[in-house]
Parts: C-alpha cells; sequence; structure tokens
C-alpha cells in the first residue's frame, strides 16, 4: 500500500505543523495541509498577534529545535500580577501576585510574537525531508473508514494511515466525521492589539478584572505589551469601528498610568469568546488537535499552550504504538491519547469558564467575595504556588516532550 | 488474495471477516486481551531489543528474527511482531482461528505463516526459531512439562522464550476466575481451571527442567481505578511473565 505519508495533517497554523515536527522526529513522515498561502503565514511584519507560552511549551518548542533561536525574540515573564478593578477606579488593594522565583523552573512562560513562530515552524518544515507542506490547499473531503485519505478543492487526492485534523474550532475535519461539538457563547469579544509605550514593564504581566471582562497586559520585548481586552459585543463592535486614537482614549483609564504614554503598534484583532469542545477528540483513524478539539476561552493565555499538550501527548502516543508494533491508526491506541487529554481538557474549561463568570460582573457580593478570595490565595504559599505551576504548563501528567525529554 | 483463502467459499471468508472483526474489537469481546496487549508488547519488545541488540526506534527492528507465536488466536501479537520486521509464524491449536487471523493480517497488509498446529508438531517436524512467544497458553495445556520441552526444540540456540500465564493463589483465583469469567464476565465461564495455574517458582522449575535457563519474571498487574495494566518487578500475584534463553 503505497501512501503520501503516514499522516495527513489538515490546518497549517501553529499546532499543525508543530505536530508534524514532532512526529518526524520519531520517523513519521507527514503532508501537512494549509488553507493559507506561504507569503500569508511567513508575512514578516509584526500585525500585533503574540502568545503566552508557558514553560512547558518553550519546552516542546526546544525538543524541536526551535527554542534556542526563538528565545532571542522572546520576553520571559517574571511575574503575574491578578487584581479586580473597574475603570476609573484603579485596581483593588486586594491582589495576586506570582512571583518565578518561587518555582525552580525559572521564568513561567515567555511572550512570543505570532511572526517569529510562524517563521520559525515554516523554515523547520522546510527543512526536514520526512514533511511535505502543500500551501493553499483546502481539504473538501475525506474518508477514514479504513485508512485516510483527503481530497482537496483542485480534485487531488492525498492518501495516509491516520488523518489529524489541526484546523480550529471550526474544524472542517471534525465535521467530516460527523463530530458534534458542544460550547456557548460569552456574549463577549476579545480585542486584541500591541502597544508601545514609554515606561518599562519588567517583564510583568498584568491581568486586571473588569466588569465587562478581563484585561490582560502582557509584556513584548523593549517597550511593548500585548493587549487582550474583553468587552460586550456591543461595546466591542463600537471600539472596533473607532480610530486609533478614540480605541486609545478609550484602552487608557482602563489600566492607568503606569506605563507611562501609549500608542498602537500593528493591526488590531476581535474575536468573538466562546467554548467549544468536541465531543470526541478521536475517531478510527483520525484524531482532533488544538482548537478543532476544544476551543477554550483565552483568558489565560492557555489556548495555545493546550494545544501544544495534545500535540506532545499525541505525537508520544503514536510513537509508543508503533515502536511496540501496533497499528498506530486503530481506535484503540487513539484513545489513549483522547483519555489523556479530555480530563486536563475539561478541567481547563470549566475553571476557566467559572473564573470567568465570577470575575466578568459587577455584583458588589462577588466583588467583595473575589476581593476576598484573590487576597487568601496570595496568602497561601502552597496555592500560589499550586497557580504558577498551573500556568507553566506544569501540573498533570507530563508527555516526555513537555518535560524536555527526546520521544 | 492469497491462496489459502481461495480454497474457501465466499461465504466462509464473510464469515471469517466478521470473527476478524470480532477479535480485533478493542470493546468486544476480546477487550481484556486488547486492555493487556500494549502491555504485553512492551515486555515482549524490549526483551528481543535486548537479547538480540536490536533498537526499537529503527524502522524494521526484528528484521531477520524468525519468530513463533504460539496460540495466536486472532493475531493480536503476530501483527506486531510482523509490522516491526519478524518473519512470523502464527500456530493455533484451534482451527477456526487461522482463517481469521488470515483475513486480518491481508486487511492489514501483513504477510504472516498462519497454521493450524501445535507446538509439538512443529518440534517433531523440525522447525527452528529465534523467539517463541508461549503467552497465556501453558494453564491450557494438559501436560506443561511435556509443552515446554517442544518450546525448547523450538528454539535455535541462543534463542528467546517469552513465557505468560497466571499464578496459583486465592488471590488469582478471586481476579482471573471470579473476577473475570463471573463478574466482569470478561472470559467465557469455564476459560481457566484453577489448579492448573502455575507458580512462578513452578513454571522456573518447569522451564529449566526443559533445557531453558530463566532471565527475568515481572508481574502484569491491572489498576480498577484507570483500567489499565503495567509491568511490576515485584507483584507477580495474578498475571506474570518469564523470559527464558536457550543456551547457544
Amino acid at each position: 500500500m503505497a501512501h503520501d505519508a503516514d499522516i495527513l495533517i489538515v490546518g497549517g497554523g501553529l499546532n499543525g505543523p508543530c505536530l508534524a515536527l514532532a512526529l518526524s522526529q520519531a520517523g513519521f513522515s507527514t503532508v501537512v495541509l494549509d488553507a493559507l498561502s506561504t507569503e500569508n503565514r511567513g508575512a514578516d511584519a509584526f500585525d500585533g498577534r503574540s502568545y503566552a507560552l508557558a514553560l512547558a511549551s518553550t519546552r516542546l518548542l526546544a525538543a524541536l529545535d526551535l527554542w534556542d533561536d526563538l528565545v532571542a525574540q522572546a520576553q520571559p515573564i517574571l511575574e503575574i500580577t491578578a487584581s479586580d478593578g473597574r475603570a476609573g477606579e484603579g485596581p483593588s488593594p486586594f491582589f495576586l501576585h506570582f512571583d518565578h522565583a518561587e518555582i525552580e523552573e525559572g521564568p513561567m512562560g515567555h511572550m512570543i510574537e505570532d511572526r517569529y513562530l510562524r517563521q520559525a515552524l515554516l523554515a523547520a518544515m522546510e527543512a526536514d525531508p520526512r514533511i511535505t507542506h502543500r500551501p493553499g490547499a483546502r481539504a473538501t473531503a475525506q474518508d477514514t473508514a479504513t485508512g485516510a485519505s483527503v481530497t482537496l478543492e483542485d480534485g487531488t487526492t492525498l492518501s495516509g494511515r491516520l488523518l489529524v485534523g489541526a484546523d480550529g474550532r471550526q474544524s472542517g475535519t471534525a465535521a467530516r466525521a460527523g463530530i458534534k461539538r458542544t460550547g456557548w457563547e460569552y456574549g463577549q469579544t476579545a480585542l486584541v492589539c500591541a502597544i508601545a509605550h514609554e515606561k518599562p514593564h519588567n517583564g510583568i504581566a498584568h491581568q486586571f478584572f473588569m466588569p465587562p471582562g478581563p484585561l490582560a497586559i502582557l509584556p513584548l520585548p523593549g517597550n511593548r505589551s500585548s493587549i487582550v481586552w474583553s468587552e460586550t459585543h456591543a461595546a466591542a463592535a463600537k471600539l472596533t469601528a473607532m480610530d486609533d486614537a478614540g480605541y486609545l482614549d478609550h484602552l487608557r483609564p482602563r489600566f492607568g498610568d503606569f506605563l507611562g504614554e501609549i500608542r498602537l503598534e500593528g493591526r488590531r484583532f476581535s474575536y468573538p469568546l466562546g467554548l467549544s469542545l468536541a465531543n470526541r477528540f478521536v475517531a478510527p483513524h483520525l484524531a482532533l488537535v488544538g482548537d478543532a478539539a476544544h476551543g477554550v476561552h483565552p483568558i489565560a493565555g492557555q489556548g495555545l499552550n493546550l494545544g501544544f499538550r495534545d500535540v506532545a501527548a499525541l505525537a508520544e502516543v503514536l510513537t509508543d504504538a508503533r515502536r511496540r508494533g501496533e497499528d498506530f491508526a486503530a481506535l484503540d491506541v487513539l484513545e489513549r491519547y483522547q483519555s489523556w487529554r479530555r480530563f486536563d481538557t475539561a478541567a481547563l474549561a470549566a475553571a476557566t469558564d467559572a473564573f470567568n463568570r465570577l470575575f466578568s460582573n459587577d455584583n458588589p457580593v462577588l466583588r467583595g467575595a473575589r476581593d476576598l478570595g484573590l487576597g487568601v490565595v496570595n496568602a497561601l504559599p502552597g496555592i500560589r504556588r499550586r497557580f504558577i505551576r498551573e500556568a507553566a504548563g506544569l501540573a498533570g501528567d507530563l508527555p516526555r516532550l513537555l518535560q524536555g525529554r527526546p520521544l | 488474495m492469497n491462496t489459502a483463502t481461495q480454497t474457501v467459499d465466499a461465504g466462509e471468508i464473510a464469515k471469517f471477516e466478521a470473527m476478524a472483526a470480532e477479535w480485533w474489537d478493542p470493546h468486544g469481546k476480546f477487550k481484556p486481551l486488547h486492555m493487556l496487549n500494549p502491555t504485553r508488547l512492551d515486555y515482549i519488545t524490549a526483551q528481543i531489543a535486548a537479547e538480540f541488540g536490536r533498537d526499537l526506534k529503527d524502522a524494521s527492528p526484528f528484521a531477520g528474527l524468525r519468530l513463533l507465536d504460539i496460540g495466536c488466536g486472532g493475531g493480536l501479537l503476530s501483527e506486531p511482531m510482523a509490522r516491526l520486521g519478524a518473519d512470523v509464524v502464527g500456530a493455533d491449536a484451534a482451527e477456526r482461528n487461522i482463517p481469521v487471523a488470515r483475513v486480518h493480517a491481508e486487511q492489514s497488509g501483513l504477510e504472516i505463516d498462519y497454521r493450524f498446529t501445535t507446538a509439538e508438531a512443529l518440534a517433531e517436524a523440525g522447525e527452528q526459531f529465534d523467539v517463541v512467544l508461549n503467552m497465556e497458553v501453558v494453564e491450557h495445556v494438559a501436560d506443561p512439562q511435556g509443552y515446554l520441552t517442544a518450546c525448547q526444540q523450538l528454539l535455535k540456540p541462543g534463542g528467546l522464550m517469552i513465557c505468560s500465564t497466571i499464578n496459583r493463589n486465592p488471590k488469582s483465583f478471586a481476579m482471573a476466575i471470579v473476577g473475570a469469567e463471573y463478574v466482569m464476565r470478561w472470559l467465557p465461564k469455564g476459560t481457566h481451571e484453577w489448579q492448573k495455574f502455575i507458580t512462578p517458582d513452578e513454571l522456573f522449575a518447569l522451564i529449566a527442567n526443559a533445557g531453558l535457563t530463566p532471565v527475568d519474571r515481572k508481574g502484569f498487574v491491572f489498576n480498577p481505578i484507570t483500567w489499565t495494566w503495567s509491568l511490576s518487578d515485584r507483584d507477580l500475584s495474578v498475571n506474570y511473565v518469564t523470559a527464558s534463553t536457550k543456551p547457544a
């Protein structure tokens, strides 16, 4: 049986290429189908998007030989503060403070701009003889009855043993396989942009819990920060319609003047927030990773980190199966990946959901409770350390790649 | 389609395909074997790799090794061994298993020599192997000593036998018979007879009497919380596995 590759990956974003690189290390050949063109993926200019990579995620990138080059372009997150606030009033006196000095592994994470990550992944895929990267290739049909095959828009059909959907929360791969999703909208939109500011951020990430939704200020290299700002759909639509000056006028009072004068860098983005979980992560000859399996609220920047955990877990399950001679695309093998990831995903989705509901309202009773709660967490080093380890991605049963070990 | 399946009619093949699907359904009738299989394979692959100096990271680590799987059933062990490059003969004393295993190997694109025969008959015919897999068989045979002697004859000098079975004690009676056959209904009632179970020391003595050198033994331990099996150095109280070699 001649196949185009062992594994066909639909989705050329971040999880798809990472999975291809991880699998290549274990000897699997892959085809990565990306609906976007390379010019689109590899654009040089900073477009305003960036990611908070947990420590475990940087270990995955290190295991893929990407991190040594990326670290120079990344900003370490040395401290995290979280506080309750209302526009114009500044933060409440109760706040959480996490310092990386409390865990021995180093910085809790790094901020990296989307463009650097994308370019590094593209270059690594091009250099890898076991990876066939097909930009501008949109999958329109698939068959996973006895093996895996995908038909592209131009009529070409590719075949392999396993199909992986890494095609986002509106995964066509999942839909074509008849996998239903559970989820809901929050009635909120996340506004994302990058700013340049006058004063240094000192590597501190701030999270302010505002009644309409959280505001995160995440440090980028230099005097720049990434802003993730949640508002109701209506308020967000108004802000999106404003010009840059009007947008900044509304942003400024939300976090005060501790960074000095601010201006926009790159474009402004907006994403409606919602939770979208696939009812199954696997089927015979099929697996879902990243947002295709679970689109979580990006409140704690955990979306990409969860995706990288999927990548590391799936690569490990497939590698171990092949080394023991099992059919790596068989359902019982894939179910090991599902049971490994499902609990983690459900727990984080439930936690971020509850967290967001608790913090995103103006009820004075809840406001009092959460101020007290933040104070209590801050006062207890044991609980605080657990939060830090969770934020750094070090909690739970870690795949080998996330421990910095080879497959 | 190979010649062996051409000798039976189409209706028979449909029946064998249905039986193969049953053997290979991880949630079906053979669920306990499927649950145990990764752990069995971890042990088997590690022992073969160590004995013959192979690297499991290679594409075809068992290339050049001739391997016999006794009591092959639907091919749950034969297929992984063939996938790792071994030249596999699968033998089963139950005639109906042979075409079933053949149909599935063909669906998997693997070449495996499945035969309706016994270890004793193969030994008499002078067949020789680098590896003999003797998994969950010895507790079912009438004459364990005679059977293990046949296994010894089947090994080339320097060859390796992996043999797993069930210990004999109150716990194994509770787990393997009351638990697996009566409570969980994993296995048909009467699958096992407790008095035929063998303790690790008895098995090592039988193996040594047969002319092999026992080199390793480990327990297969079931975790009822995670529903997974793992290998244990110390807990051989129910299911366990051994490795022995034939002096070169």
